[in-house]
């Protein structure tokens, strides 16, 4: 399972990056969170796939009876599955915002700060 | 005169220091003392002038005086100072012209908002010129170096309301700048090679290796530094325009401060670099074209103050060959110039201002019968022209004798030297002439001001100073043994005796060539408005000049700098992440190839249904969201991929993980579908094809790469102690059973409150970003709202 789940992570990432790559702001969203899954994967992964049980100490016991599912790759990913929640919402938002003002749907049209062409530097004292 | 071990006197590190403190100290003087605050600042360069007097005689029996503050004890970096003959010339007419022009500053910018502030950047000013003739070592040497640099850049561009004068502060900045890395490079070479910072320490080494090697570094470094600073050609052009500072500022910079930096660390440095043929061809050539140079273009000048900046850059010229000539009458040439210069400059400068303030003409053909409106600011100018000119009695005249004397040989290289001289000084000799009767002689025109006279301040300045001139010619031996010998013995390292005696002897050549100076003086004189109309002429068809080249050169610069900001910096969103991609797929796969470690190939994995069921899910619901044909379409196919790794962490033992993840998809999906429904945004890709397959092959690698590095990774055994500790200690410690949530409320607390930070962060950031909207909807409403009532 663990190649297995190699193997997806890197697709996961390639289609992440190659979505991110794409100028149009909706699949630079999907591409966000499909690399947030992918990254989640990773840390997974590298952890091993030890054991199917989850990491709970039975009533009774100071500590699991036998082994148990790695819990620290749980710990950090139960963190960045709600923080890349949090950045996902901020910049769903921002693109929103940025099609309703400035009407661009791609980054490259996102020029507010940098006008085209650019502004000549000042040439005087 | 170096034999005599130099006593210890912490005092005089204080000369340099109590300007600064009195500059602090200055706008509120000013603020309360009002009109006499120039008199009442006055006192601090006063008493450090009759303090260094107290050194006169010490330091002319052969002590000079040593002051050595610990700075950074363990680098061996001292605060010292050194008073010997050539530091107390210089000192002397810093402080000494520093008191008057301080008196008449507080006169001619009477009333100006900025007094105070003017009077603090004097001040600092001093003081930096100070320290700089003071220093020992040559660290502090540079330090006070850019001291001065910085406060004569908030002298020139005092001003700075008009744009000329912050081009001309900016350029003097840039310009002696340049000099001053030079002098950082050239002190730290030299202790380098001499292992001591203390200048006085260094002529007895100069013979070692160490010394010789550097020599042809060494060298251009220091002359860099000094031509920069005292304008020599090609960079003199800055001082003409640093014209543009208030008038006592122009009468400090240019007679005993400033420009006079340079000369100063040439006669310093004489010792160590001098007595060469580069040193003498250098300096020699540099000098005599800039005092060819300075001369010509004094000539083409209308302006009082713009002659007089010229005549500067011509006598600094004049300064840097004497130096250069170097042989014991030249050293002591140099230094009676250096003196009559500063005292008969310093006047100049103070009676120019006093007529422009008095008449509000500049304009030397516009002046003129001035004789009896302003009869002390006359009899000053008189006395200092004479000097200018070299007439005796005056020390102009034992400069222009001590010059020519060590050239009055057959010699090829002296008769050239000669006659550079003879011209240069020619030139100096007619714009003096110039300078004493066109504004005085003759009928009086119409002017914008009624002119009288200046009140006392202004006067007072160059009246002391011309009969200064005149006095220190009279009593040219007395000054000779106190003053001028200690200093030339400084210079030359060894003792010199002074010889200067007023005397006029027909037989000696040195009396014709004098008389041919006046002469060539006089022809120019009376054929001033046709040269000038002639140079002029020239100037129109050159069209070029080092000025414009400065701008030139600026203005690439800037242009530069703002294109390479540009590729840098460029605001495209799409290229910083492909850069970010390619740095990442070099950061996974070089050091894979590099140090290899690549994982052997793995055994096909062996599943169960379950598995190969969510991992066929999640493949496809990644590709769809990659090829999907709507909108809808893609975030339904996201929503597919996120359950397939809840899916995934359900089966591998991580319940918390997959309900978590569960319920951030459903909710994303939600609010995703339920936005896009309200925009009307572009799903498709608006790559063409080669930007898809750069694309595609850069996301591949980073891709594959991730996945070969995981392999490698997993090839190795895991080390398992963290996460055991976690285990063993959970229920023991934090008294939890579950031990991923202790984890991160217990053990990672603080980690999980960062976490909930930052949710809130984005959280508040949507709101604000929602409101935007919402207001902007608002202000767009209301018009069409008020339109629908009316």
């Amino acid at each position: 399972m663990e190649t297995a789940l190699a193997v997806l992570v890197g697709l996961f990432v390639s289609v992440a990056i190659y979505l991110l790559l794409s100028r149009a702001l909706i699949r630079m969203l999907l591409g966000l969170v499909i690399l947030g899954n992918g990254v989640n994967l990773l840390i997974f992964t590298a952890g091993r796939l030890a054991s199917a049980t989850p990491p709970i100490v039975p009533a009774g016991l100071s500590a699991p009876a036998g082994p148990t599912a790695n819990p620290l790759p749980q710990a950090l990913i139960l963190t960045a599955i709600v923080i890349g929640f949090a950045m996902f919402a901020f910049l769903l938002v921002l693109a929103m915002q940025a099609y309703r003002t400035l009407g661009a749907e791609r980054s490259d049209q996102l020029r507010l700060a940098e006008p085209e062409p650019p502004p000549q530097p000042p040439l005087s004292y | 005169m170096r034999p005599l071990a130099p006593s210890l006197d912490v005092s005089i590190a204080l000369i340099a220091i109590a300007p600064f403190l009195a500059a602090c100290l200055a706008p509120l003087v000013q603020r309360f003392a009002g009109f006499y605050a120039g008199w009442i600042l006055a006192i601090v360069p006063a008493s450090i002038f009759i303090y260094l007097l107290s050194f006169v005689v010490p330091v002319s029996a052969g002590h000079s005086v040593l002051a050595s503050l610990d700075w950074v004890p363990d680098y061996g970096l001292k605060l010292s100072f050194l008073v010997d003959g050539l530091s107390l010339v210089f000192a002397l007419a810093i402080s000494g012209i520093g008191t008057l022009i301080v008196i008449y500053s507080g006169a001619y910018l009477k009333g100006h908002p900025h007094q105070g502030r003017f009077f603090a950047f004097m001040l600092m000013f001093m003081g930096a010129m100070l320290g700089l003739v003071l220093a020992d070592s040559s660290l502090v040497l540079y330090g006070f170096w850019e001291l001065t640099t910085v406060t004569s850049f908030l002298l020139i561009g005092f001003d700075h309301t008009r744009q000329v004068a912050r081009r001309a502060a900016i350029q003097a900045l840039v310009v002696t700048t340049i000099g001053g890395f030079a002098l950082l490079l050239a002190a730290i070479l030299l202790q380098q090679a001499t292992g001591v910072w203390e200048l006085a320490a260094v002529p007895p080494l100069v013979g070692g290796a160490g010394v010789q090697a550097i020599y042809p570094v060494l060298l251009p470094l220091v002359l860099l530094a000094a031509f920069t600073k005292s304008a020599q050609v090609p960079f003199h052009f800055w001082l003409p325009n640093a014209m543009e500072a208030p008038t006592p500022v122009s009468a400090f910079l240019h007679s005993a401060t400033m420009v006079q930096g340079g000369v100063y660390l040439l006669a310093r440095m004489s010792p160590v670099l001098g007595n060469t043929p580069a040193w003498q061809v250098a300096l020699t050539v540099f000098g005599g074209v800039t005092l060819l140079w300075g001369g010509i273009a004094a000539l083409k000048q209308t302006d009082l103050k713009q002659m007089l900046a010229q005549t500067t850059i011509a006598s600094l010229g004049l300064l840097v060959m004497l130096l250069g000539i170097g042989t014991q009458t030249a050293i002591i040439a140099a230094l009676v110039y250096f003196v009559a210069h500063a005292l008969y400059k310093a006047t100049l400068f103070m009676v120019a201002g006093a007529i422009d303030h008095e008449t509000g003409v500049r304009d030397i053909t516009a002046l003129g019968g001035l004789r009896e409106k302003m009869a002390a600011s006359f009899i000053a100018t008189f006395f200092a022209a004479i000097a200018m000119i070299g007439l005796p009695p005056t020390l102009g005249y034992l400069a222009k004798e001590e010059m020519y004397a060590p050239l009055v040989s057959g010699a090829l290289a002296n008769i050239v030297l000669l006659l550079v001289l003879i011209a240069g000084n020619g030139v100096l000799a007619a714009i003096a002439l110039a300078l004493m009767i066109k504004p005085f002689m003759g009928p009086l025109p119409s002017l914008p001001k009624t002119p009288h006279e200046g009140s006392f301040g202004l006067i007072a300045g160059p009246v002391i100073l011309a009969v200064a001139g005149l006095a220190a010619g009279l009593m040219a031996g007395l000054f000779g043994d106190l003053l001028l010998a200690p200093a030339a013995s400084a210079v030359a390292y060894q003792p010199v005796q002074n010889h200067l005696a007023l005397s006029a002897d027909p037989r000696s050549p040195l009396f014709w060539l004098s008389m041919v100076t006046w002469v060539v003086g006089l022809a120019i004189y009376f054929q001033l408005d046709r040269l000038r109309t002639l140079l002029r002429r020239v100037d129109a068809i050159v069209g070029w000049s080092f000025d414009k080249a400065f701008d030139a050169a600026m203005f690439a610069l800037i242009r530069l700098s703002a294109g390479v900001t540009r590729s840098w910096h460029h605001g495209r969103l799409e290229l910083y992440l492909f850069v970010v991609f390619v740095m990442l797929a070099l950061a996974i796969c070089g050091p894979l190839l590099a140090l290899g470690g690549q994982p052997p190939l793995p055994a096909f994995p062996t599943l169960n249904l379950a598995e190969w069921g969510t991992l066929g899910l999640a493949v496809i619901g990644v590709v769809t969201v990659l090829v999907a044909p709507t909108r809808i379409f893609a975030i339904l196919a996201l929503g597919v991929q996120g359950l397939a790794v809840a899916l995934i962490f359900l089966l591998q033992g991580a319940p918390d993980l997959s309900f978590t993840q569960f319920m951030v998809e459903i909710v994303s999906v939600a609010i995703l579908a339920l936005v896009m429904t309200q925009l009307d945004l572009d799903h498709g890709d608006p790559r063409d094809f080669e930007g898809r397959l750069r694309d595609g092959i850069l996301a591949v690698v980073c891709g594959g790469g991730l996945t070969v590095l995981l392999l490698a990774v997993l090839a190795n055994p895991f080390d398992p102690r963290l996460s055991d500790f976690f285990s063993k200690n959970s229920a023991a410690l934090a008294h939890g059973r579950n031990i991923v949530n202790v984890i991160l409320v217990d053990f990672r607390g603080l980690d999980t409150l960062g976490e909930i930070s930052v949710v809130m962060a984005a959280g508040i950031a949507v709101l604000a970003l929602l409101r935007k909207r919402k207001s902007a909807a608002q202000a767009d409403a209301t018009p069409d709202a008020k339109a629908g009532k009316a």
